[in-house]
């Protein structure tokens, strides 16, 4: 039996300092390279994720520059090359004040109403 | 022996490792006390103790498609190594004390050099010769 879920992402921004990304993405990516049959889904904070212009580079201590920042825009691209489709909740885009042209072109708005009906889709729901 | 209360700070940090910005967040004010000219203070309490554990180690990531080298994953021992040699650098403390027991239950004995065990002594003699306290607790 063939199974697909979605995976559903609100906590953003833990630890990408600390680890370069975003774990969950990292998971996602991982797991689907390993034959899993996932989509993603950005709500709440983690509708920021799609944001082209983000930039956490900068990060030093003492005299030693951190060289390697999160890029998390471009991880949740590459996701979406992988074949996942990658979802955001456009209302909570819109009240955060971020507008489509501010996200990457991989992303797919569905409005919340619209949530519901998304997850028949799917077999399971993982929600992180 | 000069008072320094006046030029000191003390952090008390409780989140481990790789788990939460906090922690980061607290090595970037610890380093930016430092270049203010402050001695500095540690206590680093339950799972902080882990942030000097000197076995951390940088790994390849293949999602990113960089090897070890190329992804320079960060280790938070090197970050507070660094802040320790900018002290030095400055002629300013940094005393970085491990909870004693916390390190025991999480095995994470090995740390880095220039920073040490203590205990919950160590925290109230730290607030007592400081300027002021900032806790990062756990959420």
């Amino acid at each position: 039996m063939s199974t697909k879920h979605l995976v559903i992402l609100d906590t953003a921004y833990r630890a990408n300092l600390e680890e370069q990304d975003d774990p969950v993405l990292w998971l996602t990516h991982s797991l689907r390279r390993a034959g899993a049959d996932l989509d993603l889904l950005l709500r709440g904070n983690a509708v920021n994720y799609g944001v082209k212009t983000q930039d956490a580079s900068g990060l030093v201590f003492g005299d030693c520059p951190q060289s390697q920042p999160p890029r998390i825009a471009r991880d949740v691209r590459a996701l979406a090359d992988e074949g996942v489709r990658v979802f955001y909740v456009d209302e909570d885009a819109r009240e955060r004040g971020i507008a489509r042209d501010e996200l990457i072109d991989e992303v797919e708005p569905v409005s919340n109403r619209a949530v519901s009906r998304l997850f028949e889709s799917y077999t399971g729901i993982w929600q992180w | 022996m000069p008072d320094t209360r006046s030029t000191t700070l003390t952090f008390v940090l409780n989140d481990p490792p790789f788990e939460s910005a906090r922690s980061t967040t607290a090595l970037r004010l610890i380093d930016a006390a430092v270049k203010q000219g402050f001695h500095v203070n540690v206590f680093a309490y339950e799972g902080a103790v882990a942030l000097p554990f000197a076995k951390q180690a940088a790994h390849a990531n293949a999602i990113h498609g960089h090897d070890v080298a190329e992804e320079h994953h960060p280790l938070p021992k090197d970050w507070i190594a660094a802040i320790l040699d900018e002290a030095e650098r400055r002629g300013l403390r940094v005393d970085w004390v491990n909870c004693g027991l916390c390190v025991d239950e999480r095995g994470v004995g090995e740390s880095i050099p220039r920073t040490r065990r203590g205990s919950p002594a160590d925290l109230w003699k730290f607030v007592q010769a400081s300027v002021n306290t900032l806790i990062i607790p756990t959420r």
